[in-house]
């Protein structure tokens, strides 16, 4: 793996499944009394989270504590950045304290990129979700739990996503998410749909080698996955759709809809949900969802990255291999 | 005062002969010149090799005094022009306060003269603090002692089509020009670069092309409408180019400029979110590169102008979102017109006179300087070596600012002297 990871570009497919099968030896972990490994003990994460953003930096928390990591906890927002001071006079102080890795997220699209190769830190760098560029960590827990669900016994042929479809279904011109999941997908051999309203498609979305779709019941009786994005209601104030109701009736998915989808289709949200909005309660809650599931994994999946960029960058020979429990021995 | 003698110059790169500045203007031009008596101590420079221009004139500059003397001051501003090769810059009315009155008008024109690096001519504001809601006094600028002509809210576009028509209307009486900056706001609203596969890739909001194309055609239709004078500032897309041939073909009095940048630089380098490259409007495409230098080529582009837009240190050293738009022109604009079109074939000397020197100080209207190199005319010229190459090292600008997107790249051609009115502010490359 690179030293940093910015995008889900930054991944080849080798990449992509070593992450997975590290976070699935990591899962395990989950369900025994003692959760904690000593893998990363004297090194330090720092959280940098310059947008709000609880549920993602307590899932890198948890990773980075449960592979015994020192973890500073940095939040921009109602401290010095209110105050004027920059990413980089944080970032400097944050390399002031010694961070191996510093997992940011940013409303500004390519700040982790700045941070990265600006010579402001040496340490490796995770992009927690920039603006609406990527949120690469997101991409691979979502590839993760469709993984476990559909490819790693299911799989047609190997074992990964060839060939699996998967339909993202909503804001994609502003969805981090979207943008991550049709670039890791695709290496993972998946085959995407992406599904909104033409406004809220970029320009050039047409070069992302992904299918697009404007009617979402045409693409549901397909796809082994669905994936629905978060769409705020504020931007039919941008004319983006005349209103929330019109929006929900033509991309929302709801109990009618999901009776079209085959018996193994999986329900995903990257959270958080504007429910009622682009998915109902019932479906939320139904039994195809593994909204929460994805919660869980999270904190597997951002493990795996955190080993194995911080194993890389120790330089140590066991780089790839997953790491040994305390409690094994 | 000291006379110059140039032994061997190749005038706009015709054959060598001897060109002899002295008493302000161009005294002597052919072979084997001597200083006469009257000229003192006559310095004599080799000009083999050397191509003699007239001075430079940037309709386009940013000299941010008054206001924000941290990035660029009249001083520095003019020192980096001289050493660009220029003799004369229009200074553009977004300072702090906004050049909408002629009080500060005259204070720009003043410091420009007291700093005697190159003539400085103030564009005023159109609209009262670059506001768009109410004309600023054009004619008391018009009148003043900086006899303003071209008038602009570059930063902003004067979008209001009422307002806009007023002012075209407006400056007839005076011969003065509106110079537009042409962006759409509601279709620019956040936007931080060119509109296209890239933006939706790298998640930065864009900045269409038909934000600039829908201005500057309506511009020319109200142009020709109330029979008036429009300058289209930096030009920066293929479609652009198109609109301005048209109202030209249809003999409507549009010009237009384009940047260095836009004519050098594509949007691919925004993927390296390095805000060096963010600049307004925005570097475009490949194609739309290839048609401005079509466009300037064949006369359709009027002018190259640089847009010179110095940012202070922390303005560039951040997140792309947080960034200054804007770079430093002034410095390499020469060897860039060199690389982008007398090197490949699309201009020669001659048009590099037109559309850097004649055609802006036509624009402009100002009679001492884009005069041809002739016995008589105001000893504004420039010495360029065009055989010369030189790596640009940020740190090396007179400009206080350092935000030129050029630095570490290897560009052809040096400016050895530039005389102004006969006094030389750069000689051997260096400042007077
Ligand atoms: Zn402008």
């Amino acid at each position: 793996m690179k030293r940093h990871l910015l995008s889900a570009a930054d991944l080849t497919r080798d990449d992509a499944m070593l992450v997975l099968k590290t976070a699935e030896e990591l899962r395990s972990l989950a369900d025994r009394p003692i959760k904690k490994l000593p893998a990363l003990r004297g090194r330090t994460v720092v959280n940098l989270f310059f947008e709000d953003s609880t549920r993602t930096r307590i899932s890198f928390e948890a990773a980075a504590k449960r592979l015994s990591a020192d973890v500073i906890n940095f939040s921009a927002k109602g401290s010095s950045l209110s105050k004027g001071e920059s990413l980089k006079d944080t970032a400097l102080t944050l390399e002031a304290m010694g961070a191996d890795a510093v997992v940011v997220r940013h409303g500004a699209s390519g700040a982790p990129h700045r941070l990265a190769h600006s010579g402001w830190v040496r340490s490796s760098v995770v992009n927690a979700g920039d603006g609406t560029h990527e949120h690469p960590t997101q991409a691979l827990l979502d590839a993760f739990t469709m993984w476990r669900h559909l490819g790693k016994d299911g799989a047609r042929s190997g074992d990964n996503l060839e060939g699996r479809r998967v339909a993202i279904v909503g804001d994609v011109l502003h969805s981090r998410v979207a943008r991550s999941n049709a670039l890791l997908l695709q290496t993972l051999g998946a085959e995407v749909t992406l599904v909104a309203p033409p406004t809220l498609f970029p320009v050039g979305i047409d070069t992302w080698g992904v299918e697009t779709s404007y009617d979402l019941d045409a693409v549901l009786p397909k796809a082994d996955v669905v994936m629905m994005l978060r769409v705020q209601r504020e931007r039919m104030n941008a004319s983006f759709f005349p209103t929330a109701r019109e929006y929900s009736r033509r991309y929302g998915l709801d109990g009618k809809r999901m009776r079209a989808l085959q018996d193994h289709t999986i329900v995903m949200h990257p959270g958080p949900m504007v429910r009622g909005m682009e998915i109902t309660a019932d479906v939320a809650d139904s039994d195809r969802s593994v909204i929460v599931e994805q919660v869980t994994n999270g904190v597997a999946v951002r493990m795996a990255v955190l080993y194995l960029l911080l194993s890389g960058a120790n330089g140590s020979d066991h780089h790839g291999e997953a790491p040994e429990s305390e409690t094994d021995a | 005062m000291s006379a110059y003698l140039i032994r061997a110059v190749s005038i706009l790169g015709g054959d060598a002969t001897d060109l002899l500045l002295h008493g302000g203007v161009v005294a002597a031009i052919g072979a084997d010149l001597t200083a006469t008596g009257d000229t003192g101590d006559t310095v004599e420079i080799d000009g083999t090799g050397l191509v003699a221009l007239p001075g430079l004139v940037d309709l386009h500059t940013h000299l941010r005094e008054p206001g924000r003397e941290d990035a660029e001051t009249v001083e520095s501003g003019t020192q980096a022009a001289a050493l660009g090769g220029f003799t004369a810059v229009h200074a553009m009315a977004n300072t702090e306060p906004v050049a909408d009155t002629a009080g500060v008008v005259e204070q720009v024109w003043r410091l420009g003269r007291e700093a005697g690096y190159c003539d400085v001519y103030p564009i005023g504001a159109v609209t009262v603090g670059l506001q768009g809601q109410q004309l600023a006094e054009l004619g008391a600028m018009a009148d003043s002692a900086a006899r303003v002509r071209v008038f602009s809210d570059d930063g902003k576009c004067v979008s209001d089509a009422v307002l806009m028509r007023r002012a075209l209307e407006y400056v007839k009486a005076f011969d003065g020009v509106i110079a537009q900056h042409a962006q759409e706001p509601r279709l620019t609203e956040g936007a931080q670069m060119n509109e296209g596969e890239l933006s939706g890739r790298l998640g930065l909001t864009g900045w269409p092309a038909v934000a600039e194309e829908a201005i500057i055609a309506r511009d020319c239709l109200l142009t020709a409408h109330v029979g008036s004078r429009l300058h289209v500032c930096h030009v920066s897309t293929a479609g652009s180019v198109e609109i301005v041939r048209d109202a030209k073909r249809k003999g409507w009095n549009v010009t237009a400029e384009a940047c260095p940048h836009h004519l050098l630089l594509t949007d691919d380098l925004a993927q390296t979110y390095d805000p060096i490259y963010k600049v307004n409007p925005p570097l475009r495409t490949a194609a739309d590169g290839a048609a401005l230098r079509a466009g300037l080529a064949d006369g359709t582009i009027d002018i190259v102008a640089t847009d010179h837009a110095p940012h202070p240190h922390e303005d560039k050293d951040c997140e792309w979102a947080a960034a200054a738009f804007g770079m430093l022109g002034l410095e390499t604009a020469l060897s860039i017109v060199q690389e982008t079109m007398v090197d490949p074939g699309l201009l020669d000397w001659e048009g590099v006179a037109d559309r850097m020197s004649y055609a802006p100080a036509r624009i402009g209207r100002i009679a001492d300087h884009g005069r041809p190199i002739e016995v008589g005319a105001p000893a504004n010229v420039v010495l360029y070596d065009p055989a010369a190459r030189r790596t640009v090292v940020a740190s090396e600008s007179a400009s206080l600012s350092r935000n030129t997107p050029y630095a570490g790249m290897e560009l052809p051609g040096r400016v050895v002297a530039t005389f102004l009115r006969g006094t030389a502010t750069v000689l051997d490359g260096k400042l007077q």
